[in-house]
């Protein structure tokens, strides 16, 4: 592991109208690492997001991108230096199919420079690019599924779609907001080695979450939000041993079965 | 034959394989298929100025021209880059403004002035619009439409470029021919340029803008950018046309700030199906003729004009290309069992 922090968050703050979202979070961010981000409903964990990849504008702090800070820049510029995300509510273009979908990523000024993918440049290749990602992400290339129009397909391979898109930037991060949501869970058990792959392929990864038990699976370290202050960040079993964790987020009942997973 | 031996068959049962635009051509039958509908409109347009009975219905042919260009313009930004712009009136005026200054002050040409105008208008127009990008819905709409009543003011009140009287004695084509094929040519040519445009990945691109803006964003895809070239491409089609109408009426004027560019568009559009890029085009050439033979009922024109478009928004309201297109799949034809 490298000592530089790749991502380093400053005292990031963001009010919406006198309610605080986020108040002064800091961490630090290190190469490969998988961090999980966890918090009851309403914590500021998409608001989070928002304010790394620049779709909001925070109100005080500064993100620091391998020691630049990216905290004032446009969205598309985060997007372009390697930050992608994916979205809690998922965004396909849906008059598109699925392979079209990842023209649009692959279209980027971004994908164009890093090029690495095979042709890069000419119409028609980013067509065969994006089946090729896509099978990366599990849509089955020979089945008619990539073919099919965003709007058509079900939650689980929308999710990998939106994991695909990010890919499609040859990312350094990706944030991944709660895309195990909605799934079954045999869903999610498919969906955890593309994630241990992503991250063998060295892309550090934010991970916000609900199902702590896959979660804990895959990252290496946990922060908790509640009411969108910091709580504690550590490894999963510091975090789960936590008093203050079980107090303010698990609840009583549920601390038992959690344990259990853990 | 037996009933039994053969049976009916979509035309392009054969011709369509998985994806839309990804053809495999088995025969000259269904090569012929494919290409029918571009062959009928091509020569169809340009046969049209040696049917026209008279000098009046050939400059018909060129107004309805002018609004296809327009037509164009609308359906692509507003169902392939999702900016809803009423901007025809304010696109028609700068590029007629343009190619009148060129004209009458440089002495340019039409075949030079009329260029200039498309290339320098669209650049005005951008340059206008370009605060308003992020704008969506109604309220671009409602800009877009605001500039050219105010850019009529303006010329009013500080009596410049001619004030109300308007630019006179601007240059005519030398010859009608000329004139008719040009605006022809340029149809057709923007038509099929707009079509391959929205299929090449830069069109998927603006597709996506519209469909999804953010996700475009997160793409790392800077949306100002590809809102300005839509907005680029689209004025360039309105001040063509208005470049275009200077010459044709050697006058350049307020009332190329008329309304009528800017509302006739999307009516042209809904009879011909938005989002087909053709149907507009052919909204264009059914909506202008008629106005012309409603003339004759003088003030109840807009009556029976209002009427039509009703009737056409209640029995079709996918629009004539459409509809079109889809009895044209139903094709079928017998083949052997
Ligand atoms: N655009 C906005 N305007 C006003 N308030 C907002 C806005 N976005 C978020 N908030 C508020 O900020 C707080 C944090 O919201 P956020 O969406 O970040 O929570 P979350 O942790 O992602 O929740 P969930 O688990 O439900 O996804 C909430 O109280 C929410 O109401
Ligand atoms: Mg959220």
């Amino acid at each position: 592991m490298n000592n530089q922090p790749i991502l380093q968050m400053r005292g990031v703050t963001k009010t919406f109208g006198g309610i605080f979202a986020l108040n002064e979070v800091s961490f630090d961010l290190f190469e490969s690492d998988i961090l999980g981000i966890i918090g009851p409903n309403g914590s500021g964990k998409t608001t989070l997001v928002n304010c790394i990849t620049g779709f909001i504008k925070m109100t005080y702090g500064e993100v620091l991108f391998r020691g630049k800070n990216i905290s004032r820049r446009p969205a598309y510029k985060i997007a372009d230096m390697g930050i992608a995300r994916t979205f809690q509510i998922m965004r396909p273009y849906f008059s598109l199919p699925a392979y079209k979908n990842l023209v649009i990523p692959l279209f980027s000024p971004r994908a164009k420079r890093t090029g690495g993918w095979r042709g890069g440049g000419k119409l028609g290749d980013r067509n065969a690019v994006s089946i090729d990602i896509l099978e990366e992400m599990g849509f089955e290339r020979e089945s008619y599924v990539p073919y099919k129009m965003a709007s058509n397909l079900p939650t689980g391979y929308l999710k990998r779609l939106e994991l695909a898109r990010c890919l499609a930037l040859k990312p350094e991060i990706i944030l991944c907001d709660e895309v195990f949501s909605g799934l079954s869970m045999s869903e999610i058990a498919s969906m955890v080695p593309l994630i241990e792959r992503l991250q063998i392929e060295g892309i550090t990864l934010i991970m916000i979450e609900h199902r702590l038990r896959e979660l804990f699976q895959v990252a290496n370290r946990v922060l908790v939000l509640n009411f969108g202050e910091k709580l504690i960040e550590g490894t999963p079993g510091e975090v789960m041993a936590d008093k203050k964790v079980k107090e303010a987020y698990f609840g009583s009942e549920k601390v038992e079965e959690v344990e259990t997973y853990a | 034959m037996e009933i039994g031996h053969r049976r009916k068959e979509r035309l392009d049962r054969g011709v369509k394989v998985r994806t839309e635009g990804l053809y495999a051509l088995m025969s000259w039958r269904e090569l012929g298929y494919l290409t029918m509908p571009r062959l009928v409109l091509i020569i169809g347009m340009l046969i049209l100025p040696l049917v026209m009975p008279s000098m009046y219905w050939q400059r018909v042919i060129s107004i309805v021209c002018i609004y296809a260009l327009l037509s164009l313009s609308f359906d692509f930004l507003a169902h392939f880059v999702g900016l809803v712009s009423l901007g025809g009136a304010f696109f028609i005026g700068s590029g007629g403004y343009i190619a009148a200054i060129l004209n009458t002050i440089l002495g340019l040409p039409p075949m030079v002035s009329i260029p200039i105008s498309t290339l320098l208008g669209a650049v005005i127009c951008t340059l206008f619009l370009f605060p308003c990008l992020p704008l969506r819905g109604v309220y671009f709409a409602i800009i877009t439409l605001m500039f050219p009543l105010l850019l009529g003011r303006v010329i009013e009140a500080l009596d410049i470029l001619g004030g109300t009287d308007g630019i006179l004695g601007v240059g005519s084509f030398t010859n009608s021919w000329v004139e008719q094929y040009f605006i022809i040519l340029m149809v057709l040519f923007y038509l099929f340029g707009m079509r391959r445009l929205v299929n090449l990945d830069i069109g998927l691109v603006f597709r996506a803008v519209m469909d999804n803006d953010q996700a475009v964003r997160a793409s790392g895809i800077n949306l100002t950018y590809y809102k300005t070239v839509a907005v680029f491409i689209a004025s360039s089609m309105g001040c063509l046309a208005g470049g275009y109408l200077a010459h044709i009426y050697m006058w350049a004027g307020l009332s190329m700030f008329a309304l009528d560019f800017s509302i006739l568009p999307i009516a042209a559009t809904v009879i011909g199906g938005s989002g087909t890029l053709v149907g507009p085009v052919l909204g264009a050439f059914i909506l202008v003729p008629i106005s012309e033979l409603l003339r004759a009922f003088g003030t109840l024109r807009i009556v029976f004009y209002a009427l039509i478009l009703l009737a056409f928004i209640v029995f079709r309201s996918e629009g004539i290309m459409v509809y079109g297109q889809r009895k044209y799949q139903q094709f079928e034809k017998w083949v052997k069992v």
